[in-house]
């Protein structure tokens, strides 16, 4: 097919029914005088009024930073952990069921908790977010580096890889599929956590303005703090899957041919 | 899009060589949990952390017993355990329904498909403000949010689950003239299990969290109410207390699932390489 045609149709399939649900929602609200359903024009405005102001800096910023060092530093903490703990069986076993424990704890109950320890401020926020969003990638982690092929790890011992190489060459590769998917379930946590954790306690800060909107009855800002949420969850995830496309592209084009699609 | 988290687990058996006479993963996984209430308790008692914000292990266990002496406590369980069996009900029932449509007609999937991926990272917490306005607090509120966090994942499995369908299988099914609901009962239906469990599995959890949650900023009763009355109240060894609990609840519920996907696949070739090793 002609490549621009393709195209134009991808683009049509995507666009249509965003498209269409926009369209309704803004015929819809257009006249509304329902004092919490607000005219789409409105919470556009607003939006533009609100987030493009002082408040970017004072509410989104700091949110987004707290959100970035707390996922940043589950990863690392959960790859890390999960490297030593998937390569000493008897260590995994041992840890197994504490580790089974701390993640079935949903992660906003922890909130109370470390602001018992750590105050209110940006350093508890961010422990907040570590403390919940860490379980997913470490059980990940140490089922990828447990189930490391056989053949593979017998290969690279015989040709003398080990330590760091083996570490780069092999277990974090193998295991990567099951790592990745471990950070994307950790990044909606990490949202979750970041919007909670201001909303509990704050001062600043995204989860912090909403509710504030919410409680001063101010509810087109409240409708635009809500989309601005939305919008961040999908650029999140947007940036996350080009990060997977890129890191797994192997992996996806070996499960393509492993399936018989060319 | 991506496959990793969509595909079935599989776990993988322990190579077997190497072989030395060792003690039971139950036996050594019980040391861990000992060693750790041993480490809680002993924190606290020689002063390492203060023991105003991190009670001995005893004490926050004390709590928890005491509060499980009364009906207060059950009915906040009940509440709970309520919001998130009817949310993920309502969520399994509408995310497998739309997700058998949606993956089995082409059309329907290309449409929907940016609306969903814009959709389903938007973050459920996110619709707090919203469903306290719309819906006031209370049970409603919550299953919102229980049924928003968890729909999407559900979805997601199962459209994986149904596009996953083998070309040979498929093909030969065509030949056979299989009918549309033959075709869902033995060719998608199957095909999709595995996915649909996968879903089960991770929506029970996010359920249970945003049960939780919901309670804990305060629109809506349970566990998560009375973690954050408690800790307005400073009973520090019962905020530690109701969070084990809540966790002992995400093990049974994460054990549940897990048995659930068992038994229900226990034809299919990932859970079968399990019982060998």
């Amino acid at each position: 097919m002609n490549p621009v045609l393709r195209w134009g149709r991808t683009l049509g399939y995507a666009l249509t029914l965003p498209v269409v649900l926009v369209t309704l929602w803004w015929v819809w609200s257009a006249d509304s005088t329902s004092y919490y359903a607000p005219p789409l024009q409105t919470i556009l405005t607003t939006f533009g009024d609100v987030w493009f102001s002082e408040r970017l800096r004072a509410d989104v910023l700091p949110s987004v930073t707290r959100l970035l060092i707390g996922y940043t530093g589950a990863v690392v903490v959960g790859v890390g952990l999960g490297v030593l703990l998937g390569a000493n069986r008897t260590l995994r076993r041992v840890t197994e069921p504490v580790l089974e424990f701390f993640r079935a704890i949903p992660p906003p109950a922890l909130i109370p908790i470390l602001f018992l320890f750590a105050g209110i401020g940006d350093t508890a926020k961010v422990i907040v977010i570590i403390s919940g969003a860490v379980w997913p990638v470490l059980l990940n982690t140490v089922e990828g580096v447990r189930a490391v092929d056989d053949v593979l790890s017998d290969t690279s011992r015989s040709y003398g890889v080990t330590g760091l190489a083996r570490l780069r060459h092999l277990v974090l590769p193998a295991a990567s599929p099951q790592i990745v998917a471990g950070m994307r379930q950790a990044l909606s946590i990490s949202i979750i956590l970041m919007v909670i954790s201001e909303m509990f306690a704050s001062t600043n800060g995204l989860g912090f303005s909403v509710i504030q909107f919410q409680r001063s009855f101010a509810i087109p800002e409240m409708w635009s703090g809500i989309l601005l949420l939305g919008l961040l969850g999908f650029v999140l995830s947007l940036l996350f899957q080009l990060f997977e496309r890129r890191t797994l592209r192997w992996y996806h084009g070996l499960r393509r041919s492993q399936r018989g699609e060319n | 899009m991506s496959a990793t988290e969509v595909r079935p687990a599989r776990a993988g058996a322990e190579p077997a060589r190497r072989r030395r006479p060792e003690l039971p993963s139950s036996v050594l996984g019980l040391v861990g949990l000992i060693a750790f209430a041993a480490l809680l308790e002993l924190l606290p008692r020689t002063g390492i952390v203060s023991a105003d914000y991190f009670p001995p292990f005893s004490e926050m266990v004390r709590a928890l017993v005491e509060a499980a002496g009364t009906d207060r406590f059950w009915a906040a369980t009940a509440e709970t355990v309520q919001a998130w069996g009817i949310g993920l009900g309502i969520a399994l029932l509408a995310g497998i329904g739309l997700g058998l449509l949606i993956g089995s007609v082409e059309v329907l999937r290309r449409f929907t498909a940016s609306t969903i991926e814009f959709l389903r990272p938007v973050p459920s917490v996110a619709l707090i403000p919203l469903a306290v306005l719309l819906l006031g607090l209370g049970l409603q509120s919550t299953l919102l949010l229980v049924v928003y966090a968890s729909f999407w994942q559900i979805l997601i499995q199962v459209i994986y689950g149904v596009q996953d369908v083998d070309p040979v299988a498929r093909e030969t099914a065509r030949s056979y003239h299989l009918g549309r609901w033959a075709r869902v009962r033995y060719l998608i239906w199957p095909t999709a299990l595995p996915y649909v469990m996968t879903g089960v599995r991770l929506g029970a959890a996010v359920a249970l969290i945003l049960a939780v949650t919901a309670g804990l900023v305060g629109i809506g009763t349970g566990l998560g109410a009375e973690i954050a009355l408690a800790q307005s109240s400073n009973a520090v060894p019962l905020v530690y207390g109701l969070v084990i609990f809540t966790g002992l609840l995400g093990v049974v519920v994460n054990l549940a699932a897990r048995v659930l996907e068992r038994r229900t696949l226990a034809w299919h070739s990932s859970v079968r390489a399990d019982v060998g090793g």
